[in-house]
């Protein structure tokens, strides 16, 4: 298996469902020469051509508009929102038509488009350019969440929200865009909804999602090194969302710790919190901890944003508070 | 422009189904019997009538809040648009829609929308995705001419202008933004000078002369499947009744308009009678027309017998269409 970076996981599963299927097309900003502001779609262009790569204004709505027209008239769009700040502009369509079209004519269709979008804090874009809204769209009744944290998950879980009858939303994350990884050459769909995890343990559970996957197995690593050992869950899909997996993570392990970059009030984790008290109530052993974002826009000084973003520290300390209560 | 008799007693039977649709409809309000709130198309019947007329199955309509009239005009059933809006099982959208989201799309009839402007975005994709396939339909979009002052007006009109796509975009500038009238709020004042800052032709025509709507209708449609691009089409005409249903026990009348003006437009300028003594001076025979009335009256009186012997939903329903099965 060659090693393939997370954009290029991207890449590449955008360039096999389009090889594959003439209702695959692409539309978002600077997306055919330029290949987007992360040079994610970089080279299909030359491939495809301009009719399937297309090149928009910078129109957030009527970028996600012409996705919901072309799909409910049966195509498979999948557009490029350039950060995910901007899908803020993009919500009505999403929210109110591409969330809704099925629902209210009582089933008669359905919008198989795909929305991508990116951001993340780390390298000091400011609070525009920054922040993770994820839990925005997990809100919405219709819609489907994902959100990959490595190259493989990047490009299984890709091909599934393309060929997927609803609309998806798939959130990548900035920062993980170089790191790399052993991808299948023959590409190899992730179902939706199934969870991944990524090391097993036997003390605490930690729930993390995009960027702090990463984190956690970082965490999980030192924590070997104090006796603790924790397991690691990456949703991957946020909705629907695989609670079994969960639930059954945190039965074995009585701890559980939920992590992400967003701001912790309101955030996914809320949610994850409130699954496990709700079904496994009886096995937990400590009080849940979240760790997310402080309650703040992403500031632009680069020691200001790290001190708002969560870090491994952070998640050492909720894993440590969750081992103290016996 | 003449039009031949037979045609003229379609357009007519069309309009005037409308009317008594729309008529029954507001009694049927006034005596609470259905739910919600709806908005009326009476005066305004020509445009959907000669927009719809020339359109095949395959071609597509999205449809506003003030949608019954576009419904119609595209074909859908009288029965099953009235069950809808009882919020009954046997309704186009099984009653998960009503009066603002009738939907119909094995007719091409994208849907009604709440959202001023929301459709249009769509319907642009729409129109992306028949020219992408290969084929000459075209897609016409209503909207009201508050649309116009919405901001995905311009990013839709742009984005289907610079791509050429067969969209018929359709202003029905019925004189009042809610309860304002239009002048007021809409820089400019002439809505079909807004086109030639997209590079497409300034069009504008006299919403109740239904051979007037209709010629330029045609031309309309014809461009856009000679893939000579989409247009914009001002067309002046006048609701009679409220905004809303019940608008006069809530605001009371003479507020943003007199009933004088009221009066005088259906004196002189109402679409139906119109049209009918054009069928007439055109060698149709009122016994003719007068058989059409008696079919539509007992065609409407039919719908609303249908509606009230139909089942409620299954609450069951109501779970279900929020996705699309794998």
């Amino acid at each position: 298996m060659p090693e393939t970076t997370y954009r290029e996981a991207v890449r590449d599963c955008l360039a096999a469902a389009m090889r594959q299927d003439p209702d695959v097309f692409l539309m978002g900003e600077d997306i055919a020469e330029m290949g987007g502001s992360m040079g994610v779609t970089h080279g299909l262009l030359e491939e495809f051509g301009k009719e399937r790569v297309r090149n928009t204004p910078i129109s957030e709505a009527a970028i996600a508009g012409a996705g919901v027209g072309a799909a409910i008239q049966g195509m498979r769009p999948v557009v490029e929102i350039m950060y995910q700040d901007f899908i803020t502009l993009s919500m009505e369509q999403i929210v109110l038509q591409a969330a809704k079209h099925r629902y209210m004519s009582g089933g008669q269709v359905s919008v198989p488009l795909t929305v991508r979008t990116q951001g993340g804090a780390g390298w000091s874009p400011g609070a525009q350019h920054a922040e993770q809204l994820e839990a925005w769209l997990c809100h919405v009744p219709g819609l489907k969440v994902v959100y990959p944290s490595t190259p493989e998950d990047a490009s299984g879980l890709l091909w599934s929200s393309i060929y997927d009858d609803n609309t998806v939303v798939f959130f990548e994350h900035r920062t993980l865009y170089p790191i790399k990884a052993n991808v299948p050459e023959a590409l190899s769909p992730i179902e939706l909804g199934k969870a991944r995890v990524h090391r097993e343990g036997s003390d605490v559970t930690i729930v993390a999602i995009g960027r702090l996957v990463h984190v956690a197995l970082q965490v999980a690593e030192q924590a070997t090194e104090e006796g603790i050992s924790v397991e690691v869950l990456d949703p991957r899909t946020l909705l629907p969302l695989d609670e079994d997996a969960i639930i059954n993570s945190v039965m074995k392990t009585n701890r559980c710790v939920v992590t992400h970059e967003a701001v912790t009030r309101m955030g996914f984790g809320a949610e994850i919190a409130a699954l496990v008290q709700e079904k496994a109530f009886d096995y937990l052993d400590a009080p849940i901890e979240r760790v997310g974002s402080k309650f703040t826009p992403i500031p632009f000084a680069p020691v200001m944003e790290q001190y708002v973003i969560p870090h491994e520290e952070d998640v050492m300390a909720a894993v440590k508070r969750t081992v103290a209560r016996i | 422009m003449s039009l031949p008799a037979d045609v003229l007693i379609e357009l007519y039977r069309v309009m005037f189904t409308i009317r008594r649709f729309e008529e029954t409809v507001s009694g049927l309000f006034g005596e609470g019997r259905v739910p919600g709130f709806t908005h009326s198309y009476i005066g305004m019947e020509a445009v959907a009538t000669a927009f719809c007329w020339p359109l095949r199955e395959t071609d597509m309509m999205s449809s506003t809040h003030r949608g019954h009239g576009h419904a119609i005009a595209k074909g859908l059933d009288v029965s099953k648009l009235t069950a809808e809006l009882y919020g009954r099982s046997t309704g186009v959208c099984g009653g998960k829609g009503g009066s603002m989201h009738f939907a119909d799309f094995s007719r091409g009839f994208l849907g009604g929308n709440g959202i001023v402007a929301g459709g249009l975005p769509t319907a642009v994709g729409a129109a992306l995705g028949r020219k992408l396939d290969g084929t000459d339909d075209v897609v016409v979009a209503f909207m009201g001419e508050g649309a116009v002052n919405h901001g995905v007006f311009h990013e839709s009109l742009n984005l289907a202008a610079v791509w050429e796509v067969p969209l018929i975009a359709v202003v029905e500038n019925n004189q009042y933004t809610q309860y304002s009238p239009y002048e007021a709020l809409t820089a400019g004042g002439n809505i079909s000078e807004r086109a030639r800052s997209y590079g497409l032709p300034e069009v504008k025509v006299d919403g109740q002369d239904i051979a007037a709507v209709y010629e330029v209708a045609q031309r309309a449609i014809q461009r856009a499947r000679d893939g000579d691009g989409p247009s914009l089409i001002d067309v002046e005409t006048y609701r009679f009744h409220g905004h809303h249903e019940g608008e006069e026990q809530i605001l009371g009348v003479d507020v943003y308009r007199s009933l004088d003006e009221i009066a005088e437009q259906r004196e002189q300028r109402d679409p139906v009678p119109l049209a009918r003594q054009l069928a007439v001076d055109a060698g149709v025979t009122d016994g003719t027309l007068a058989a059409i009335e008696s079919e539509v009256d007992s065609e409407v009186e039919h719908a609303v017998t249908f509606a009230e012997a139909s089942p409620e939903p299954e609450l069951s329903a109501a779970l279900a269409d929020v996705y699309a099965d794998a």
